[in-house]
């Protein structure tokens, strides 16, 4: 059976959160649609909050702690991510996108990765398609096609006010993810030392 | 195993009064820090170059050739020198000349310098940093190497009969250091030229520091200059030491908490526990410096860094007492003990003569058969 890792990427604030839990849904989702393409998937939690004042430390005083590179790194070689914010101010909230400056900027190319948000308005659904999508596609992440974003009504109905129900988003987000990662390789991350052009090459200026 | 100290040079009010010292002060202060320095018997004293607030150092070689003036043995070194916007021809004058005034104690760190406007103001591009690094230096090695220079690259205008002067003193350029926080590209260009690689490895957790400092160390033996246990390698340091730990914390803290780079983030105890920075008694010192030998091998040249962050003059030349009685004595007796016989001291002029000379002697000799033959 193959192997691939999904890291799973919330910017929840509150514990539990309503970020977390889409993307504990998305994730287990993905990992049934895989193991149903043999393909085993070891999963990684990444909570931003957990790295909150890292970042800040990051930001101000060039300092990666740790934590914060061990959660760099994890994204920086998964072979998929699910990224879910919570929507403030009409877009991620800035933590999550700190967390998105963090990264290197390889980290993500050509990763598949669904985004999902959530609010207490559907009225910010749009968030996932305005921002958190142009974000990722910066990036040159493979966004899927499917976006999930919950907001409170969804958690208790069965059939969305306008639309499928959540899982059934969700099955969709995490089958489209599930197609497209087993038919990849498994990504072998770039290494900055093995992969360092030799001398010669610098002198040439190739 | 070479000690001493470095500067940037920042004009930084001191956070405890309020007081901002004037460009002259922090200037003659640069003076004073390089002249305890040969007073407390380190060996070294670098300086930063920059070219922006609030930032004095601009013109190393007029600062190191009045300090060159003042000292007899103390060895003049640069943290670092602009190899991206400097003119490299301007580069190999400077510091040949500077080399000739100070007896040969000169030698220099190489770096890109990471101030995005600096570019521009010299008429360079910051993306072009590492192709800038690569062909200055090439074109400052030739300069020092060879008598007459034609060249042509990208970056400059081409060179037609040039000969750079004065020469090297003795025809022995001085010894070139690159320093890099990041890319692998300058560790490799250290290693193909033989040159020393110096990692200022104050801000980063060390695992990526010891991932740079080993592969400039293989590539280095790739490229045939030694064994990768005897590249030449240097590393920075942070100190604040008081004979009391606490002592030293209490009156460091508002400097650390208000340090430009580093301040309004993490606190002292986290950044004293992630990177080299030792704030305490110099047992504590010789403590953690002991550690970057565990994690970097044998090393050649250790620089600290002390006169930053608004710290008074005075203060900091206590500091420099300190490390020259009670810390640097123990930690050269240290490194010296352990370090194998094969691994050797930073190139000095008198060991880079001597080993020209050696070099030279050793193929002059077969010359008169040769010529003999040739007859």
């Amino acid at each position: 059976m193959d192997r691939r890792s999904l890291v799973v990427l919330s910017a929840g604030l509150g514990q539990p959160s309503s970020s977390r839990l889409l993307a504990d849904r998305l994730a287990a989702s993905a990992v049934d649609a895989l193991r149903g393409r043999d393909v085993e998937v070891d999963v990684t939690v990444v909570e931003i909050r957990d790295v909150a004042r890292d970042l800040a430390d990051h930001l101000v005083a060039n300092a990666t702690t740790p934590a914060l590179r061990s959660a760099l790194d994890a994204v920086a070689t998964a072979d998929a991510v699910v990224a879910v914010t919570p929507v403030f101010a009409a877009s991620y909230s800035g933590l999550f996108k700190t967390f998105v400056d963090a990264l290197d900027r390889d980290a993500l190319t050509e990763v598949p990765v669904v985004v999902g948000a959530t609010a207490g308005t559907q009225r910010h659904s749009l968030v996932l398609e305005h921002a958190m999508r142009p974000l990722f596609a910066h990036l040159r992440a493979l966004v899927l096609p499917t976006a999930v974003f919950a907001a409170p009504e969804d958690w208790g109905g069965e059939q969305g006010v306008s639309g499928d129900a959540l899982s059934t988003r969700v099955d969709r987000a995490a089958g489209q993810l599930a197609d497209v990662v087993a038919a990849r390789p498994a990504r072998r991350p770039r290494d900055p030392f093995d992969d360092a052009p030799s001398f010669a090459d610098l002198l040439s200026g190739r | 195993m070479q000690f001493g100290v470095f500067t940037v040079g920042d004009v930084t009010p001191d956070p405890t009064t309020g007081r901002t010292p004037t460009e002259g002060e922090r200037i003659a202060a640069m003076v004073a820090i390089a002249r305890k320095a040969e007073e407390v018997g380190l060996d070294v004293f670098a300086t930063g170059e920059h070219h922006n607030e609030p930032f004095v150092p601009s013109s190393p070689t007029t600062l190191l050739g009045y300090v060159a003036a003042q000292t007899e043995r103390l060895l003049l070194s640069t943290a670092v020198t602009l190899i991206t916007t400097n003119d490299p021809v301007k580069i190999a004058e400077d510091y040949a000349m500077l080399q000739h005034l100070a007896g040969g104690r000169v030698d220099l760190t190489m770096g890109r310098g990471n101030t995005g406007p600096v570019y521009p103001w010299f008429g360079k591009d910051i993306r072009d940093g590492i192709p800038l690094a690569v062909e200055n230096y090439a074109l400052l090695r030739r300069l020092w190497t060879e008598d007459v220079v034609d060249w042509e690259g990208r970056f400059r205008t081409p060179l037609q009969s040039f000969t750079s002067t004065p020469r090297p003193l003795d025809g022995v350029p001085p010894f070139v250091w690159h320093g890099s926080i990041r890319s692998p590209e300058i560790a490799e260009q250290a290693a193909y030229y033989g040159d020393g690689f110096f990692a200022n490895h104050i801000f980063w957790p060390k695992e990526h520091f010891i991932r740079l400092v080993d592969f400039y160390r293989r590539r280095y033996e790739h490229y045939g200059h030694g064994r990768a246990d005897q590249a030449v390698v240097g590393l920075g340091g942070q100190v604040f030491v008081r004979k009391n730990s606490q002592d030293a914390v209490r009156e460091f803290r508002p400097y650390f908490d208000n340090a430009p780079v580093y301040g309004h983030g993490p606190s002292l105890e986290e950044f004293t526990e992630q990177t080299p920075l030792t704030v305490g008694s110099p047992q504590e010192v010789i403590d953690k410096t002991l550690t970057f030998r565990e994690h970097f091998g044998d090393y050649q040249r250790q620089l600290f860094l002390i006169d930053h962050a608004g710290l008074p003059l005075d203060v900091v030349l206590e500091q420099m007492e300190i490390l020259g009685s009670e810390v640097v004595p123990v930690l050269r007796r240290e490194m010296d003990l352990m370090r194998p016989a094969h691994v050797p001291d930073a190139p000095t002029h008198a060991s880079r003569t001597a080993a020209r000379d050696a070099a030279t002697a050793g193929l002059g000799a077969p010359e008169p058969a040769t010529a003999a033959t040739v007859a």
